[in-house]
């Protein structure tokens, strides 16, 4: 019988390059800068890595297929290096593949490392999905938003919410990651912005409005895990160590049947649930020190506390409005200012959102860190959130 | 007399509405004299609409209460078929799950292809679907942009249940160049309208109508309903008085549809089938390179016809719109920047299209043997208890009654007609999927709200000139 992967792999470096619109810098570039921090961390050399993920999700306008422009940015000659695309859980799936291979006793010492290089398209926002050959035929060429803007409708009806009151809820949400983003000196994002300008803002998918949604950013982030005995053995004395780590996709179920209500994410609570059994989390909302969670769109984030039973179903709204998940609420959620102000390099996005846990568990976290936080959780949603994969990753200190 | 004729008849008229004002107003600065020309209002197609698409809603119209079954032959009459070499009324039969074995044919190449190919399919005396659909577009600011408008009529034929018969015929031939466009020409090129009405409509109209009463052995007080369609505005009254007709002379659907080409022979057909009462005629002509006149005879069994949109209803189901410069880009009379998300590619894999045409022609959705879940798209296995796909039964949704779940206006997308509205479908026999929404009005479109399907173009590949036609859905109430 599986036991699961907690405690089994400990982190031995991480690192983060600055979020933003890096006009001065490539994938090559952006991985390099993660990849520096991650080694001085770790204390180790480049030589000691046994194998390695790299998370990049846009083919349209970044490094191309495979794992080689990351081994050649790298110079990691010869080592296995796989290269995993998980839509927006890209990230954590290359976290992944590499504690799975530390877990398994395959190797010692594995690398994870995601990034993306989005503002070479020439304009704002994702490039257009390509859903493939079949999908293009029937599915509406609609954006990100769009898909993601579905949940309110869903998620009024349900609820009997006023569209007036889901809009206030959804514009604390990004209010809230603009207050983290100013102490959040890697954050694309690091200004206040006032709820008025929030609720005012133009429309691009309704109800969302600019503000509802994350930032399209270039970045890269890097995590190099290990056996904590290893750890340990390479003079690390404070252990983060990976309690869970799980994905969940969907089979079709939410578009095809009529069972689901368009007010919830199915696979958040199937991740979620088995996340905090691997974990041995019995009650999440007393446990859970923080979250970082997948806020492409602050609809997302609302409905994502419900998903990750932080909040009573059909109560986030009412949460956010109280202050829940501000930073000085009962479970901070964005301290570092999540894909909202951080940014939202797809392939990056997981493991940046691991970096911040970390970061906060080793008390490193500077004028933002969070008064002794044991257990963090990530949470990532790749497609839409009814044809979707929802990846959870909970971090704690051993 | 034959026992063959036309069984029923259906229209559409696109939604999109515009007064001819609002035309008038943006060209007054170089072409004052349009304000004489700006009453009532056209229909002009969305982006998504074309003489294919408009001719399988007409299609649909003419099958109320029938079914495609025994249909053996599809023929499409148009000027503005969106393919030279492809054939268009082979989409239009597959969208309306047209059987397998039938014959399919396009006619086209002059205004009076809607009257020629109704009469050749008359004469070819087998159960046929003849639609004619047209969209003629008029350079901007000519009197052509103004008048005309865009629609489909749809008749099946054969010998149950006949509702008009064919009694007299006639035909003209003559190179009468009235306007004309050559193949790759984007607008046509129209000669002065008072040598057309004078050399052209009063002299050819009045030769086939003696022509046709002559060979159904009647006299022009025989005839109760005269249509006929002109580019020119008051041909009809003109012609019908010089041949001593005193009945009805059936609406040029001036305002609200506007002069539609091939297809408003057609139209007004259907127009006249309408409110006709057994026994009476029907004179339709034709116009163009010569002249058609057909003389229809109303039978009894046109009371026991079941009730449908036909062109009142299509007429009535409109969506005022307020920008000329809307519609100007729909007809590809102006190249706007649409941004770079407009480069996206439109290729469609001809490969993958004809796989999956068992689904995405006719908008199939497989009903699970075994669990009775009805689902689109039909994958491998069954979405609920993963059985086989080879067992599905076959449940078309064009025709199902649905509802708005979720929605939203996307305005981040390049999409030809902002917002692109998209949202989850809620069909009552359970299937469901996301659609885009189209024709939405003003106030927007709210759970909860009624939807039918409607057949458009999903995307238009641009570079290869290559269209991809896929259902969409839209308010049952327009506006």
């Amino acid at each position: 019988m599986a036991t699961g992967i907690k405690d089994k792999v400990a982190i031995l470096g991480m690192g983060c390059s600055k979020f933003g619109e890096r006009w001065d810098a490539g994938s090559q570039e952006l991985m390099a800068e993660a990849f520096e921090e991650a080694l001085a961390d770790a204390g180790i050399e480049r030589k000691q890595i046994d194998a390695a993920w790299l998370g990049s999700c846009m083919d349209a306008v970044n490094i191309g297929n495979s794992a080689i422009p990351a081994s050649t940015a790298l110079r990691l000659n010869g080592i296995p290096f796989s290269r995993v695309e998980n839509m927006c859980a890209t990230g954590t799936e290359a976290l992944r593949g590499a504690a799975y291979a530390v877990a398994s006793g395959a190797v010692d010492i594995a690398m994870a490392i995601g990034a993306e290089k989005l503002k070479d398209t020439g304009y704002g926002g994702l490039p257009p999905p390509f859903k493939g050959t079949f999908n293009d035929m029937w599915m509406p060429m609609a954006s990100a938003p769009a898909g993601f803007a579905q949940l309110a409708d869903g998620y009024r009806a349900k609820y009997g919410i006023s569209k007036e009151d889901l809009k206030r809820a959804i514009a604390h949400v990004s209010w809230k990651s603009h207050q983290n983003g100013v102490h959040s000196p890697k954050a694309h994002f690091q200004k206040a912005v006032s709820m008025e300008t929030i609720m005012n803002a133009p429309m691009i998918s309704d109800p969302l409005g600019l503000f509802d949604c994350s930032g399209v950013s270039d970045g890269s982030a890097c995590a190099i895990v290990t056996t904590p005995e290893i750890a340990r053995a390479l003079g690390k004395k404070e252990l983060v160590t990976v309690k869970s780590l799980q994905l969940s996709i969907s089979s079709g179920q939410e578009t095809a049947m009529n069972a689901w209500d368009g007010s919830y994410v199915p696979n958040t609570r199937n991740a979620a649930a088995r996340a905090y059994k691997e974990a041995g989390i019995s009650n999440p909302r007393e446990q859970i020190s923080l979250t970082e969670v997948h806020d492409c769109f602050s609809i997302t984030e609302l409905v994502t506390m419900e998903d990750l039973f932080l909040s009573e179903d059909g109560q986030a709204v009412r949460d956010y409005l109280d202050g829940v998940y501000d930073a000085s609420g009962r479970i901070p959620c964005q301290i570092d200012g999540g894909l909202k102000c951080f940014g939202h390099p797809i392939g990056a996005s997981g493991l940046r959102m691991a970096y911040e846990i970390y970061t906060q568990l080793l008390g490193r976290a500077g004028a933002r860190q969070l008064k002794a936080p044991s257990l963090g959780l990530t949470h990532n949603l790749g497609g839409v959130p009814y044809l979707g994969i929802a990846g959870i990753s909970i971090l704690g200190l051993l | 007399m034959s026992d063959f004729g036309i069984t029923g008849y259906g229209a559409y008229v696109p939604r999109l509405r515009i007064e001819r004002g609002i035309i008038a107003e943006a060209h007054k600065w170089m072409a004052p004299g349009l304000k004489g020309q700006a009453k009532g209002s056209r229909a002009f197609c969305s982006w998504d609409e074309d003489a294919i698409t408009m001719a399988v809603e007409a299609a649909r119209d003419a099958l109320t209460g029938g079914t495609v079954a025994g249909v053996k032959a599809v023929y499409l009459a148009s000027t503005t078929m969106p393919y030279a070499d492809l054939q268009n009324a082979a989409i239009v039969a597959g969208a309306i799950s047209a059987p397998e074995g039938i014959a399919s044919s396009d006619i086209g190449h002059s205004q009076r292809a809607g009257t020629s190919g109704l009469l050749q399919a008359l004469k070819a005396g087998e159960e046929a679907l003849f639609i004619a659909s047209d969209a003629p577009v008029g350079k901007p600011a000519s009197t052509q942009e103004i008048s005309y408008g865009a629609g489909a009529a749809a008749f099946t034929l054969g010998s149950q249940g006949v509702i008009a018969r064919l009694v007299g015929k006639a035909s003209v031939t003559e190179t009468f160049v009235d306007h004309f466009r050559a193949t790759g020409q984007k607008y046509e090129y129209v000669w002065e309208e008072r040598w057309v009405r004078d050399e052209g409509y009063a002299k050819l109209a009045p030769a086939a109508i003696k022509a046709a009463l002559a060979d159904a052995g009647i006299g022009i007080e025989g005839v109760t309903h005269f249509a006929m369609p002109s580019m020119l505005r008051a041909v009809a009254e003109a012609v019908a008085k010089s041949v001593k007709f005193g009945g009805n002379i059936v609406s040029g659907l001036e305002n609200g549809v506007g002069y539609a080409g091939a297809a408003h022979a057609a139209l007004q057909l259907a127009l006249a089938l309408e409110t006709a009462k057994p026994g009476e005629k029907i004179l339709v002509l034709g116009f163009g390179q010569g002249a058609d006149a057909l003389i229809f005879e109303v039978s009894e069994a046109i009371a026991a016809l079941p009730r449908r949109r036909g062109v009142s209803g299509a007429v009535a189901d409109a969506l005022a719109t307020d920008s000329y410069m809307r519609m100007l880009s729909f007809a590809e009379g102006i190249e706007l920047e649409w941004g770079m998300r407009a480069e996206r590619s439109g290729k469609t894999q001809l490969t993958e299209q004809n796989r999956s045409a068992f689904q995405l022609e006719a908008f199939n959705a497989g009903q699970c043997a075994a669990c009775e879940t009805i689902q689109f798209p039909q994958f491998q296995f069954c979405v609920k208890c993963q059985a086989p796909r080879k067992q599905f039964r076959q449940v078309p949704l064009a025709d199902q009654p649905a509802r708005v779940l979720t929605s939203t206006a996307d305005w981040l997308s390049y999409y030809p007609a902002p917002p692109l509205y998209c949202g989850f479908v809620q069909f009552d026999n359970g299937a469901r999927l996301l659609m885009e929404m189209v024709d939405v009005g003003p106030k927007g479109i709210e759970r909860g709200e009624a939807l039918r399907m409607v057949y458009r173009i999903k995307e238009r590949d641009r570079v290869r000139g290559y269209n991809r036609y896929f259902w969409k859905t839209t308010p049952v109430a327009a506006g």
